[in-house]
Order: C-alpha cells, then structure tokens, then sequence
C-alpha cells in the first residue's frame, strides 16, 4: 500500500513539472503569428512569421544538445536535481519571453532576445523527458514498467491542450465585446499565458524538491559505479552507440514524425490549408486530444503484456498508409461542408454540426497513431541502456526523434507544399517516407522483448 | 533473418550519401529560386541538422552489415 502511495506521488510530480515544460514549449508555437507581429520586422510579414517559425524550429534543433547536457549531469549528480534545474530553466526563460519589449520599443535586441531565450527553453526540455522518464522508470515494480511511465507520455499532450486552452480563454476574455478581446489579446494579451508559467513552475518546484533520488541511482551512486564521463561511454563505445542508433532509426524518428504530424501538423493544415476559422482549428483539436489522451495509457498498460515493438510500429503503418485518406477528407469537409467567408481578402470558413464533428473524429484518429507509437517509447528507451548512462543514452535518440525529425514536421510539410505547389497533400510526404523507413528498421531489427529487467 | 538484417546493410549505407545528394541538391534549387536569406538559413540549418544524420544512419549500415544486431 505504502509502496503504491509513493509511486503515485512519483507519478504525479515527475508529470507535473514535465506538463509544465511541455506548456511553456507549446505556448510559442501556438502563439507563432502574434509573435512575428511583435517582435520581427512589420514590412515583411511572410519574414517575419518564417523567422519565428525558424526560431520555433531552433527550440527543437536544440534539445538534442540539452539532452547531452543535462543527461551527463543526469548521469554524474542524480536524476532528481537535474531535472529540477531543467524546471527552473524552463520556467524562467518562459517568464522572460513575456516580458521582453516588442521590435518597435528595442528593435533587433526584440528577436535576439526570443531566439536566446527560446534556445534556452529547448535546452531545458532537452534534459526534462529524459529525467522524468528515466526516474519514473527506476521506481516502477517489474511488469508495470509500460503503465507508469505512460503517465509520463501523457504529459507532452496534456501541455499542448492546457496551452491551447489558456490561449483560447485569454483571447476571448480580456474584453466583453469579441473583436475587442482579441485586439487586446494580440496587442499585450498574449503576454499573459507566458507570465502565469512562473506560478505553475513554482508549484511543481515546490512538489519536486519534496522527492527522493531514484532507488537504482542511489544504490549505484553508494556502491561507487556510476559513470565518470556518460558521453563517452554512451556514444564512444559501439555496444551503446549501436543501441543509440537502433533507438533513433528504428523507434524514435517513426514516432517523432507521427507525432508532430498527428497533433502539429494536423492544425496547420486545418487552418492554413483547409481554411478553417483560428478558435475551431484549435478546439477541435482540444476535443481529440481530450478523448485520445486516456489511449497512452492503455497502450503503455498493453506494451507490459505482449512487448513495446508491435504497438509502436503497428501506429507507424497505421499512419503510413491512411494519413493521405485522412488529411484529404478532412480537405474535402472544409471544400463541400463549411461555411465560406471573407474578412477583407482573406477567406475562411466555419463548420457547424456534423461537419466539425467529423473533423475531430478524422484529428482522434490521427491521435490514436501516436497514442500508440508514443504511449510505450519511454519503457522501451529506457530498457534498451543500463542505468549508469541510461538519463545520458535515452535522451539523444529520443529529443534527435522527437526535436529534429518531429518537431520539424510542420515546418517541412508546409515548405513541401510551396515547392510542389499543385498537390496540397504534399507535405504528408516527409513524415510518409521517414516513418516508412523507420518501420521497416523497427520490424527487421528490434526485439520484442515483453517486460525485460532493467540493468542496474 | 540474420542474413536479410546483414544484406539490408547495405541499404542503410547507401540510403546516407542518396538522402545527403538529395538534401543538397534541394538545398541548391531552392537558394537559387529564392536567393533571399531566409531560405539560405532555412536549407543552412537543415543542411547543419540532418547531414550528420545521414551519417548515423551510414554508421548504422555498417554495424547491420558486420552483424552487430544479429544478437541483441
């Protein structure tokens, strides 16, 4: 009983601070064309938009390198006051982000700063996953491995959601009459959700400095085994380095791509593409998100009983062969099924009944995918390395999968678009082609092991 | 399937320099379509993110070629 109590406060403090961090990495891309009004050159909008874009897609390149940063120290100091110091980096960088002075009050030193500090976030989330995952891991009972760190993958979608939400209640409640609210939102409203961060951070401080070391990291840490430099012993010797590769190719960059294109991807395309209205582009997505998050776990529960690789991949074939049915259908709604208007010159269309409906159902399935690919990656990275290195090891393939090839998703499928210009599909070829790569390396090579013990 | 994992070696070793031309190749058209300093950042810091990538995954090859994930 005792040892149940301490696991759900295991859970529930890792995934606090990880829902945070993943909060305060979203609110930047949700918020990606007000922030190109603020803080980059007004002459050039398309510049401006892209160079946030750029400097979003920065916070993501990133995070490979705080996966080596904080993974070493992960691996040197202990799991616990790494992945506190990632919170506070986090949270700080966030606060600053909101209170940084707009291009037209300091010119030039506006971008730099957001780049700077966005930089800063990356790095941050870089060292979190991996900790979190890591420890939750170390402290779960054998069988259950896949449950409780499922908890842990629920996180990075609960944060988009939380993020979309704040969003969508800020802008619609500074001001009793609509337009107004809005106007005030894209003014200095959208500050807002970046300030209330330090509050949240502050929480999940307070509850995280209350935990204990992971039980493996300490009994390691008191026998003297634990690695002197992480980095070479994850990435110098070929026993780990092939295991690394074997996590990125065969896992992590299928799911990094299914991901993004599920939850990321999807949004762009129904407002960029299909046209759909900003506030039902994003609550349908809320709504998907609400009834697919409860999926991680169940697929997490499930990988304890038949074994990681089959659910993983069987969401990357999944995806592979629907996403072009799905992202035309959902074309096809907003074509034949939406409502057509015009503000100014710029059309959009709004969905009533049904019509939204089966757009959230579309957005669910895509969800589904990556509840599959993504409920099980943490048990399965972190049974792939042996604890000594393991924060250091699972960190690189995972923010290498995740960060570059999913976090780069929307930003390549729309340039696909631009280049191929006659197909609005076009953009589904990138994630189409990486994850069949990484199929058929998953399905040739990885093992499915059901619940190995990990190596202490 | 020890003998396919080897064998499809060698496509993970080719598949690096193929994706690498690739890449590059893209890289160029675009820049010279658009020789503004947006797309040459935009293609500099893919080009910077996934050669080394590409390498990896030549890396990779090489270890499925010589059998290293025979026993895993």
């Amino acid at each position: 009983m005792n040892e149940t109590k301490t696991l759900r406060k295991v859970i529930t403090a890792s995934s606090m601070g990880t829902l945070i961090e993943w909060y305060d990495f979203y609110i930047f891309g949700s918020l990606a064309t007000v922030i190109a009004s603020q803080f980059f050159p007004k002459t050039n909008p398309t510049a401006a938009l892209l160079s946030t874009l750029a400097t979003f897609a920065a916070g993501f390149i990133v995070r490979p390198f705080g996966a080596l940063v904080f993974g070493r120290l992960g691996d040197i100091i202990g799991r616990k006051h790494t992945f506190l110091l990632t919170l506070v980096i986090m949270g700080g960088s966030t606060f600053a982000i909101g209170l940084i002075p707009g291009f037209d009050s300091i010119g030039y030193a506006a971008p730099i700063l957001v780049l700077l500090l966005r930089l800063l976030q990356g790095l941050a989330l870089g060292g979190e996953y991996g900790g979190a995952a890591t420890y939750v891991a170390e402290h779960a009972p054998e069988h259950k491995r896949g449950f409780y760190t499922s908890w842990i993958q629920t996180t990075a979608t609960l944060g988009l959601f939380v993020s979309l939400g704040v969003i969508l209640l800020t802008r619609h409640s500074l001001d009793a009459n609509a337009a107004k609210s809005i106007a005030k939102f894209n003014d200095w409203g959208w500050r807002i959700p970046f300030l209330v961060s330090i509050l949240l951070v502050i929480v999940s401080i307070y509850i995280r400095l209350k935990m204990k070391e992971s039980p493996l990291f300490t009994e390691l840490k008191a026998s003297g085994k634990t690695s002197v430099n992480p980095i070479k012993e994850s990435f110098g010797h070929k026993t780990n380095l092939k295991m690394v590769l074997l996590a990125l190719f065969g896992a992590t960059m299928g799911q990094g791509v299914v991901w993004y294109t599920g939850q990321f991807y999807a949004q762009s395309f129904i407002e960029n593409v299909c046209k759909i209205d900003f506030d039902q582009s994003r609550t349908l997505i809320i709504w998907a998100i609400l009834f697919g998050t409860p999926f991680f776990v169940v697929f997490g529960a499930w990988s304890d009983k038949i074994g990681r690789k089959w659910i993983m991949l069987t969401g990357m074939f999944l995806a592979i062969i629907s996403y072009h049915f799905l992202f035309n259908s959902l074309l096809q709604i907003a074509e034949t099924e939406a409502t057509t208007t015009y503000i100014g010159e710029t059309m959009v269309r709004t969905l009533s009944g049904i019509a939204y409906w089966k757009m959230v159902g579309i957005v669910f399935i895509m969800i589904i995918y990556v509840t599959m690919v993504y409920g099980p990656i943490a048990a399965f990275l972190v049974e792939l390395f042996p604890t000594k290195i393991r924060y250091t090891s699972m960190s690189l393939p995972y923010h290498i999968g995740n960060g570059v090839f999913g976090g780069l998703t929307p930003f390549i499928a729309t340039l696909l678009t631009t280049i191929y210009t006659d197909d609005k599909l076009a953009g589904l070829m990138y994630p189409i082609i990486v994850s069949s790569i990484c199929l058929v390396i998953g399905t040739l090579y990885i093992q499915n092991k059901i619940d190995p013990p990990i190596e202490a | 399937m020890n003998q396919l994992k080897k064998y499809a070696g060698i496509i993970w070793i080719l598949l690096g320099p193929i994706s690498m031309y690739y890449l590059v190749q893209t890289a160029a058209t675009q820049i010279i379509a658009k020789p503004g300093i947006d797309t040459k950042i935009q293609w500099a810091v893919f080009g910077i993110v996934f050669l080394p990538i590409a390498l990896g995954l030549m890396i990779f090859g090489y270890y499925a070629l010589k059998g290293e994930y025979d026993k895993i």
